[in-house]
């Protein structure tokens, strides 16, 4: 192919990677093999039908080997290239993609309530992302707790927003980054449990007819750059990069729910 | 009723403890940009319930704040709106991207400074280590590499933003942590003296404006109360 022909040269001149990437136009991710944080700039670039570029680092040093070259600001990742910036912070991302690609509202009082609906899909999600890194005897009690903020807390709320919207997306009359996220993070939950979407039918219809659509179809398919959840070798991975600790999740907890 | 008064009026409404916590931030923004607003604050755990029960809370939580007919809560959201509505956002999109970045790396800083009076005793002193490495080590530093990189007055676009007000009041909020933690930063010093210096900033920092001060033990005891 083509691109891999003149890769391969670009490597051979020792020119690198990043740049000869970033002059296809595309946005460039860069992140570890896994879903993580980076997993809502996939889902929300996949429903923009916007292509993109992944380079995904496998182990620490290859990690530090990014964090010398200088273009992570805080020294952490997600990092996306994008339009001539090495973005960082994954709302900054998030944000800059929903409103280039015009899934932000389209007025202020919109983007208002987008915002509301994503930051509180973002504390549930968090919870998600944590919970694998659980000491195995607090694994069941923190997945009831995820289960019991999931339905009782954060679906009723969604629930209602579509119930009151009384259209089939959460803002207005179109698809916008609110419903991108609602859907990734109803499947998300749905890992953790089956069937947990009993009781909320419009979260239920919501999920079908969002699944259906073109851009996001194609990515829920198998081949597509979505990926799947942490498995135990996965999990050895993210914390020899990242050099996690053990019981990560309680201690994040106090900042994931913080009520003040 | 002041509440009905300040709606009538169209000052936004804050809800929220008698404490800086997260609605600090908001309170900065609405001052810098010149917005009055009026507070009602949580004493009691009735007080929270209320709210949760009209309705008033999309996720139970708050911040909330009550502008233009919305009752928005997620102090990002609620953040959003202002400096959106008030311009303190840059002036497109990517200007706007730069401001996020700067802006979520202060939050993070801030996740760390805002739950320090709230922590058992024993883990206070290693919270108060990692705020004081994580200001001179990784976020103060790269604002400071920003200012030198262009030798603008201001963060993003030559020109006030959230950015600027939030990275502020941070660096007051440390420096009362840590003393000494700007000795090494004199562009991010120059740019509180300017920002402070601004009539909406200044008035804000004197005695008697709706800044709060640090938590002290009667607060901590008032929020533990309310919401725990």
């Amino acid at each position: 192919m083509t691109k891999d022909l003149s890769l391969n040269a670009l490597q051979a001149n020792g020119i690198r990677c990043q740049e000869s990437l970033s002059m296809t136009g595309k946005p460039v991710l860069h992140y570890f093999n896994g879903r993580g944080r980076m997993e809502s700039v996939r889902w929300l670039l996949a429903a923009a039908g916007v292509e993109f570029e992944e380079k995904l680092f496998e182990n620490h040093e290859e990690f530090e080997k990014l964090i010398q070259g200088g273009t992570l600001m805080y020294e952490q990742v997600p990092m996306v290239e994008i339009d001539g910036m090495n973005l960082v912070q994954t709302r900054a991302i998030l944000r800059y993609i929903a409103a280039k690609y015009g899934l932000y509202g389209r007025s202020l009082e919109e983007q208002a309530w987008i915002d509301m609906y994503v930051e509180g899909l973002r504390d549930l999600s968090d919870m998600i992302m944590f919970f694998p890194l659980s000491l195995p005897e607090e694994k069941e009690m923190n997945l009831e707790y995820i289960l019991h903020r999931a339905t009782t807390r954060f679906f009723p709320a969604y629930e209602k927003a579509l119930r009151d919207n009384k259209q089939h997306f959460l803002v207005g009359n179109r698809l916008s980054w609110a419903d991108v996220q609602l859907l990734e993070v109803i499947l998300m939950v749905e890992e953790c449990k089956a069937g947990v979407l009993s009781g909320f039918p419009l979260l239920q219809d919501f999920k079908v007819r969002t699944s259906q659509i073109p851009t996001i179809k194609r990515f829920l398919q198998p081949g597509s750059q979505r990926k799947p959840p942490l498995d135990d070798e996965s999990i050895g991975t993210v914390k020899d990069i990242f050099k996690f600790e053990q019981g990560m999740f309680l201690k994040n907890m106090s900042t994931i729910v913080a009520e003040y | 009723e002041n509440q009905a008064i300040a709606v009538m009026a169209g000052k936004p409404v804050l809800h929220y403890s008698d404490c800086r916590g997260r609605m600090e931030a908001v309170r900065w923004l609405l001052a810098a940009a010149g917005v009055e607003f009026e507070e009602k604050f949580l004493k009691t755990r009735d007080d929270l319930e209320r709210l949760r029960n009209d309705g008033s809370l999309m996720f139970q939580q708050v911040p909330m704040v009550e502008i233009d007919g919305m009752k928005l809560v997620q102090t990002r959201a609620i953040l959003n709106y202002i400096a959106t509505k008030y311009n303190l956002y840059g002036k497109d999109m990517k200007e706007r991207a730069i401001i996020d970045m700067y802006t979520e790396g202060l939050m993070d800083l801030d996740e760390m400074v805002l739950h320090q009076p709230y922590l058992p005793k024993e883990e206070k002193e290693g919270n108060l280590a990692k705020i004081k490495d994580k200001s001179r080590n990784r976020y103060f530093p790269a604002y400071e590499k920003v200012l030198k990189s262009h030798g603008q007055d201001y963060l993003v676009g030559n020109k006030l933003s959230r950015a600027d007000v939030y990275l502020v009041k941070l660096l007051y909020h440390v420096e009362e942590l840590d003393p000494s933690v700007l000795a090494n930063f004199p562009l991010l010093k120059a740019l509180r003296t300017r920002v402070s210096n601004l009539p909406t900033v200044k008035k804000f920092l004197q005695p008697g404006s709706q800044r709060k001060p640090l938590e002290d033990e009667k607060c901590v005891e008032e929020v533990m109360k309310a919401y725990i």
